[in-house]
């Protein structure tokens, strides 16, 4: 825009604002004094080309498959490849979530993505006193090889991509010895491991052992990966959760972007070449209420990770600038009240993934915010996203919403919110340090005090909760988890016990203790132990026995 | 993981405050808000914290991945009113009703005993009729229906 055109549009819009606007809400006021996103971003009336000044399309926005990637990452993007439909999953026993895995392949859903029960996300065994009543009720439970091979009977490892959310190397090197013994060909096998500790440790409170180890184990996948199944993404940096325990839209990225960066440093430090490990970075992010926030937001992120890996760290191969995520739906606006209206929810909110241009989705199913979804559920979730995909028109052309002043606007608005964070987060030294200060910790409960009150105050209407309520609804049929399998599963790791060869058992796990005192890599040798049928619990023992166990502070649970 | 790590917050326990404006006269209510089991998810149980502290509320929180025999033995410790429980991870029907056994064999049934989290309302309403669980208060709660289920059972004693 040249000077007369500016001064020419400024023109017209003053004129708009007296002779068209100021009439109208002199006879009718707007509904609300402030528009805002869930977030508390506030919103404008309305967006045109004074909102983009001193934009340059090339630079800022530019070309899907070309740095920046504002557009997307791929330069045919849908047209080319659908998004993958990626149900996580995980109940009962390996039995019963092998069941479900094909029933969710027979209906179109082709992306595995496991969940672990608490156990064994602990790195607990399910005859752990403490694994009572826990075992199958979140997540599969997984205490042996034996168990990954149940849980992926019939299913040929070398066909299809699978997702593990899980951290650290056993589970991950019982996936690998399986896929060995298939024979499948490494250099050709797909899938993601979560494999986030920042994650675990901020969001989810899973804090198994000190931090640096944590990392470490981390950082011992992702190298082993790397280095020997080259098309595996060996970690999934993840925002969803952060986003679930109640940050917003601008925190949820800039925190997830600052765990990127600490763990490129830490993979760095290991010795790994950028551009090797850089293009097997995936990422995650939640799909939340507010539809253009979240189109904002994963627009943002991809800008802003390329400007990161390209200036930052010195990535020269664009793949390594290219941010590949998978999202989900926000299981936290799931309401328990009129379960069917969450349909509509995970529809707008997998919608915004796919404007924001995912690689992957999951869609909840409705009756999450109660349990763990039934079949019939979780059929329902894979056809909201087969309608969006092959009914909808939204995925025919690339980035559509790229261009919109206001999604324009908002993407750059979201961005300048979130290097503020970024560059307190540096300033503090990194993500570690500002995750053991209490930083994030302190933010993310201040947002989420801000959101229940402003749900209680009326101010965020949520349909069937704080209006247009109903009393008396009818209850809906939910999954139920029986004890039986919980003790059935206790019963199998006493057989596995009794039948495995003792001898080869300690063996193995006696190597892996001597390699973690000297501070080896430890894949190689777990997937030794696991081989040996020593049971996950035996395992982190042996990490447990080195690094010790994580100190609770009362750091993490600071009041608003 | 072995003894309890009672977390008292020094927002949530600030006593002069709340018992100066108050003249001291009146007991305030003690509540001790826990998370029984392995579940992480702390987001509802440090929001319910902080809504029964601004109503004036004295609040200790037990902290993550409590057994039941800790949590028992802390609440008598501690001489609360309330104890609340806090699961989302769907070990409510193992831990909850072992908590409630445990209270009852310490001679400690006057403590009210409320819960929360993803628990669907069939369970709910086992824990309350036959485990002697006050209230299950479901996803999508107002605090402000907590604080005053919790204000109404304390006046009736």
């Amino acid at each position: 825009m040249n000077d007369d055109e500016r001064n020419e549009l400024e023109r017209e819009k003053e004129r708009w604002e007296r002779e068209v606007l100021a009439p109208a809400l002199s006879a009718s006021s707007e509904s609300r004094e402030r528009f805002e996103t869930v977030s508390g971003h506030e919103i404008g009336r309305l967006y045109g080309p004074w909102d983009l000044p001193d934009a340059d399309y090339v630079r800022d926005i530019g070309f899907p498959g070309e740095y920046p990637f504002t557009r997307g990452i791929h330069s045919t993007m849908y047209r080319g490849r659908p998004w993958t439909i990626r149900q996580f999953m995980g109940f009962g026993d390996p039995d019963e979530s092998n069941r479900r895995l094909k029933y969710l392949i027979e209906h179109g859903a082709p992306g595995l993505n496991v969940a672990f029960d608490m156990p064994t996300i602990h790195g607990l065994d399910s005859d752990h006193p403490l694994a009572h009543g826990e075992v199958g009720r979140n997540g599969v439970p997984l205490d042996s090889l034996e168990d990954m091979e149940r849980l992926f009977a019939d299913i040929p490892l070398a066909e299809v991509s699978t997702s593990l959310v899980i951290a650290y190397p056993p589970i991950p090197s019982m996936y690998l010895a399986m896929a060995i013994d298939q024979g499948a060909d490494l250099k050709r096998l797909q899938g993601t491991f979560q494999n986030d500790s920042f994650c675990r440790d901020v969001a989810a409170n899973v804090r198994v052992l000190p931090r640096r180890a944590e990392l470490k184990l981390c950082t011992d996948v992702v190298e082993y990966f790397t280095l020997n199944v080259p098309r595996w993404y060996p970690i999934s940096i993840v925002g969803y959760q952060i986003r679930e325990k109640g940050c917003t839209a601008a925190q949820e990225l800039a925190f997830n972007l600052s765990d990127g960066i600490e763990f490129v440093k830490s993979f760095i430090n290991r010795g790994l070449d950028v551009d090797r490990f850089g293009p097997r970075l995936s990422f995650m992010w939640n799909a939340h209420n507010d539809f253009f926030e979240e189109i904002a937001k994963y627009r943002a992120a991809r800008r802003m990770w390329a400007q990161i890996m390209k200036e930052r760290f010195g990535a020269r191969d664009p793949r390594s600038m290219m941010i590949r995520f998978h999202t989900q739906t926000a299981g936290c606006s799931l309401t328990a009240q009129q379960p069917l209206n969450n349909v509509v929810r995970a529809t707008i909110q997998g919608l915004a993934a796919v404007l924001g241009g995912t690689q992957s989705l999951h869609t909840d199913s409705y009756d999450e915010a109660m349990a763990l979804p039934t079949e019939e559920s979780s059929k329902l979730a894979v056809r909201t996203q087969q309608i969006i995909a092959e009914e909808s028109g939204v995925a025919n052309t690339i980035d559509p919403m790229g261009g919109s002043y206001f999604v324009e606007k908002l993407t750059s608005e979201l961005e300048e919110e979130a290097w503020e964070y970024i560059n307190r987060i540096d300033e503090m030294g990194g993500m570690l340090e500002a995750v053991e200060n209490g930083f994030i910790q302190r933010e993310v409960a201040r947002a989420a005090w801000r959101y229940q009150k402003d749900v209680e105050s009326g101010k965020q209407v949520i349909v069937g909760v704080n209006k247009y309520v109903e009393e008396d609804e009818p209850p809906i049929e939910l999954l139920k988890i029986t004890q039986e399998m919980e003790d059935a599963q206790k019963e199998r790791i006493a057989r596995l016990k009794e039948r495995r060869d003792e001898g080869k058992t300690r063996e193995a796990t006696e190597k892996l203790r001597e390699a973690a005192e000297n501070n080896e890599n430890l894949f190689e040798l777990t997937m030794d132990a696991v081989r040996a049928y020593a049971t996950l619990e035996e395992v982190w023992d042996v990490y447990r026995d080195r690094y010790g166990k994580f100190e609770e502070s009362s750091t993490l649970v600071e009041s608003v | 993981m072995s003894s309890i790590n009672i977390i008292c917050l020094s927002l949530w326990t600030d006593r002069t405050k709340t018992g100066e404006k108050r003249g001291g006269m009146e007991k305030r209510i003690r509540v001790f808000l826990a998370k029984p089991g392995l579940d992480g998810h702390d987001r509802g149980v440090l929001i319910v914290g902080q809504a029964l502290r601004d109503a004036g509320m004295e609040v200790i929180y037990s902290g993550l991945k409590q057994t039941p025999e800790n949590l028992v033995e802390a609440t008598l410790q501690e001489d609360v009113d309330v104890l609340g429980l806090s699961i989302l991870s769907g070990a409510h029907m193992a831990l909850i009703p072992r908590i409630m056994e445990l209270l009852r064999e310490s001679d400690a049934q006057d403590v009210t005993v409320i819960a929360g989290g993803v628990i669907p309302r069939e369970d709910a309403e086992v824990l309350v009729a036959e485990h002697g669980v006050s209230r299950v208060f479901g996803p999508g709660t107002d605090t402000r229906e907590i604080v005053a289920f919790i204000r109404e059972r304390e006046e009736q004693r």
